[in-house]
């Protein structure tokens, strides 16, 4: 016969004060494991989520990212001849050439962060749905006018609506704000490349991006322009080439994050043992009592395992709750693939917390065992007979 | 202090428990030891930095050249009393994943400008005479097996191709917060392979100046040369070019901080529940001591030095280890943290915490178990 659950209930409520340090002291472990995951996980989303999977990139051959990458005039208007370029409306190839520089400018709290500026085209906005304005108006091309990414706009010093912003020795009036859904083009600052390159002294491009109009068709393209004569590039998925440059850094902040939760965890198993073991001591005549009531040592084992398993599983809500708030939190870290600045927000998902349940409810299991199986070998007598 | 032995006593009667809260108390310290040596080894560059160098570049980004014509009316700079430049090169060997910075160097004078990187003479000879030489660090030479006289190919991410350097002298730090990760070849070399348009720029010059006082007039003075040029510049020391550096990876700093501080508390409440525990269970053990007529002062103090103890005990192996694992490990993070070794201050911050962590959790027992009234506490238990 099992031992009721309300046993274990009351038996909790019985110890206020022990229960709720214990149960807070395992939520906090499960809380830094919630914390890392949505670090890793919103930077990542953040690279990752910036490529699309019908589109591809061309940058230099031998470049990592697009910031080292050249592309000449003449090559940028080679690749957007190719037959398997999605059509716009009008007719013209759904593609775009851009110009990327790192601009050092302040953040609002004084520090400084390299800043991505891009000289993009009419297309460029075409090629990326998920970038809209949510402020203000698009550029001028020709205009000294630019529109700024809703990150950059919140943590870079004048970069509102109404500021002028100096680049390259001209004021820049900030005309709009876009929002970019999360993506690094978030953290960008956008301006007219016709007019960028004479400005920025950069005679050529820095990638050229294009809709594939079958997704098929990629295999062929990338095999015919990285063969071309005329240039030296490599063609990629927009969605591999961004994942890739997230991947050093968001394995560094998962290891981390690995390293710290499972060290933590022995800590934390090791407080439950503690509570646990004084659980099943100070109550070694209860368990007399239930023995000798006839409920087997099976039983018992059980219902001390469930309660310590309850107990972790508090901890673990708690530590769900705790992390609710760290979701959409902004933070922003350096993308190594390219010295730029790169804010994201923590992204907090159902999985995150479910694994952070089962994590802690782990360790109450590891926690509880072995002072479970202590009481279940109690011997009758000698357990009533103590004071 | 004669109850030590008391003290010692009544942690010895419960092992298990004793045990498990020193352990627990460990894994919390070396977690904080680790979290602030990751701290620590980024700002090593800071501490490495030389008070009497400056850095110039372009006041847009690292990413704009400066022209080579800047040498020579850097040079001439009042309080400049030494130049050198370089360009990052931002290659890969074999593998994108396999990075470490190279530098393209102005050879004669980098030698002369950074003191603190040490080179045998020979090597250094050697270094100089062969335009396709470079110098590498031990700590690289030891992550990759390269011996002097190895041929590295680096593929250039910003200079493209595959680059072929031979290996002429392998340096090491003056202080361990050197640098001793990076590969230096002659900026000729460099130079010369590169096609007309791109030939003769500069990535950075590092200026020395004859007292850290000059600093603040050099920079501006520099700076003001070139204010009105296609080229402007930003000149600082190098520990502020270094700072802000480190700026640019971000919140990291605080992101561990937090992760640190909430791992300490979990364990301080843990510990906490785990005192109040070891006290109640003993509520009998104090009334009779204090029938014997032990003081409430006394009894508190005992109480609370188990507490200290226990946690100072969990301290010294938490921090103790840290500091021998990663030493022993020679931990880099995949070449992140090149420089990763628990510093002193480090370890005493956190016997501190622990110190810290022992008082209160100890504390709450130890004024419960000098309250306590002989006559209820004996007649409890019966």
């Amino acid at each position: 016969m099992r031992i009721p659950l309300v046993y274990n209930l009351r038996n909790l409520a019985a110890r206020k004060v022990s229960t709720v340090l214990t149960a807070l002291g395992i939520g906090l472990v499960s809380w830094v494991f919630i914390f890392t995951l949505a670090l890793a996980g919103g930077f990542q989303s953040a690279l990752q989520s910036t490529g699309s999977r019908s589109n591809a990139i061309v940058i230099r051959n031998g470049s990592t990212a697009e910031l080292t990458s050249i592309i000449a005039r003449d090559a940028a208007a080679a690749i957007e001849s190719q037959p398997e370029i999605a059509r716009a409306p009008d007719g013209t190839p759904l593609a775009t050439h851009e110009l990327v520089v790192l601009w050092n400018l302040e953040r609002k709290n004084g520090t400084e962060a390299n800043v991505v500026v891009r000289g993009v085209t009419a297309k460029s906005l075409a090629l990326r749905p998920k970038v809209r304005l949510v402020q203000g108006r698009m550029f001028r091309p020709g205009l000294e006018e630019v529109v700024v990414g809703k990150l950059a706009n919140a943590r870079i010093a004048h970069c509102s609506v109404g500021d002028r912003i100096k680049l390259a020795g001209r004021q820049w009036a900030i005309v709009g704000v876009f929002d970019a859904g999360g993506t690094s083009f978030d953290s960008e600052i956008w301006g007219d490349v016709e007019l960028f390159m004479p400005v920025f002294d950069r005679p050529v491009y820095q990638s050229v991006t294009f809709r594939l109009d079958e997704p098929a068709h990629f295999g062929a393209i990338q095999k015919r322009l990285e063969a071309d004569p005329r240039m030296s590039v490599q063609v990629k998925h927009e969605d591999e080439f961004y994942a890739a440059q997230s991947a050093t850094l968001a394995t560094l902040l998962r290891g981390l994050g690995l390293f710290v939760t499972l060290i933590m965890a022995l800590g934390a198993v090791f407080g439950a043992l503690n509570t646990m073991y004084a659980a099943v001591g100070s109550r070694t005549k209860e368990i007399g009592t239930l023995l000798a009531l006839g409920f087997s040592r099976g039983a018992i084992l059980t219902s001390f395992l469930i309660e310590s398993v309850l107990l972790a599983t508090l901890g673990g809500l708690l530590g769900c709750l705790l992390a609710l708030p760290v979701n959409g939190m902004t933070t922003s870290t350096m993308n190594f693939a390219s010295f730029s600045e790169i804010a994201f927000r923590f992204q907090v998902t159902p999985l995150m917390l479910l694994y952070g349940m089962l994590f802690a409810a782990v360790m109450g299991a590891l926690g509880g065992f072995f002072p479970s199986r202590n009481a279940a070998r109690r011997v009758i007598v000698e357990a009533l007979r103590q004071v | 202090m004669k109850y030590f032995r008391l003290i010692v006593a009544n942690l010895m009667r419960a092992k298990r428990r004793t045990f498990l809260t020193v352990f627990s108390i460990a894994v919390a310290l070396f977690l904080f030891c680790t979290l602030r040596t990751v701290i620590t080894s980024f700002e090593a560059s800071l501490r490495a930095s030389q008070a009497t160098r400056l850095v110039v570049r372009h006041a847009a980004s690292l990413v704009f050249p400066l022209p080579l014509a800047y040498r020579e009316r850097l040079a001439q700079v009042p309080g400049v009393t030494g130049i050198t430049y370089g360009n990052w090169f931002g290659g890969y060997y074999q593998d994108p994943k396999n990075h470490f910075a190279q530098f393209a160097m102005d050879v004669p004078t980098m030698l002369d400008l950074f003191p603190e990187t040490v080179l045998p003479p020979d090597q250094a000879q050697a270094f100089r005479s062969e335009r396709t030489a470079c110098i590498i660090g031990r700590a690289l030479a030891k992550k990759y097996g390269w011996k002097i006289g190895d041929q590295i190919p680096i593929v250039g991410t910003i200079f493209p191709g595959e680059w072929r350097f031979n290996v002429r002298g392998i340096y090491e730090g003056k202080t361990r917060d050197v640098d001793e990760n990076t590969l230096f070849f002659h900026w000729d070399f460099l130079n010369e392979s590169l096609p007309e348009g791109r030939r003769s720029q500069v990535g950075i010059y590092w200026l020395r100046i004859g007292s850290p006082d000059l600093a603040a007039a050099v920079s501006h003075r520099v700076d003001a040369i070139f204010e009105n040029s296609p080229q402007p510049t930003k000149t600082e020391t190098e520990k502020a070019f270094q700072a802000g550096f480190i700026s640019m990876i971000g919140n990291v700093q605080l992101l561990l901080t937090i992760i640190g501080s909430a791992i300490v508390f979990a364990i301080m409440l843990v510990t906490i529940n785990t005192m109040m525990m070891a006290a109640r269970e003993r509520t009998t053990e104090i009334a009779v001591l204090k029938t014997l007529g032990f003081s409430d002062g006394l009894i508190l103090r005992l109480v609370a030095g188990e507490a200290l103890l226990v946690s100072l005990l969990g301290g010294i192996l938490g921090c103790g280890l840290a500091a021998l694992v990663f030493h022993q490990l020679d931990f880099t993070g995949g070449g992140f943290f090149p420089n990763f070794r628990v510093l002193p201050a480090t370890v005493l911050t956190g016997l501190l915490l622990a110190a810290v962590m022992g008082i209160l959790s100890g504390i709450g027992p130890a004024i419960a178990a000098a309250r306590l009234r002989i006559a209820s506490a004996l007649r409890k238990v019966a």
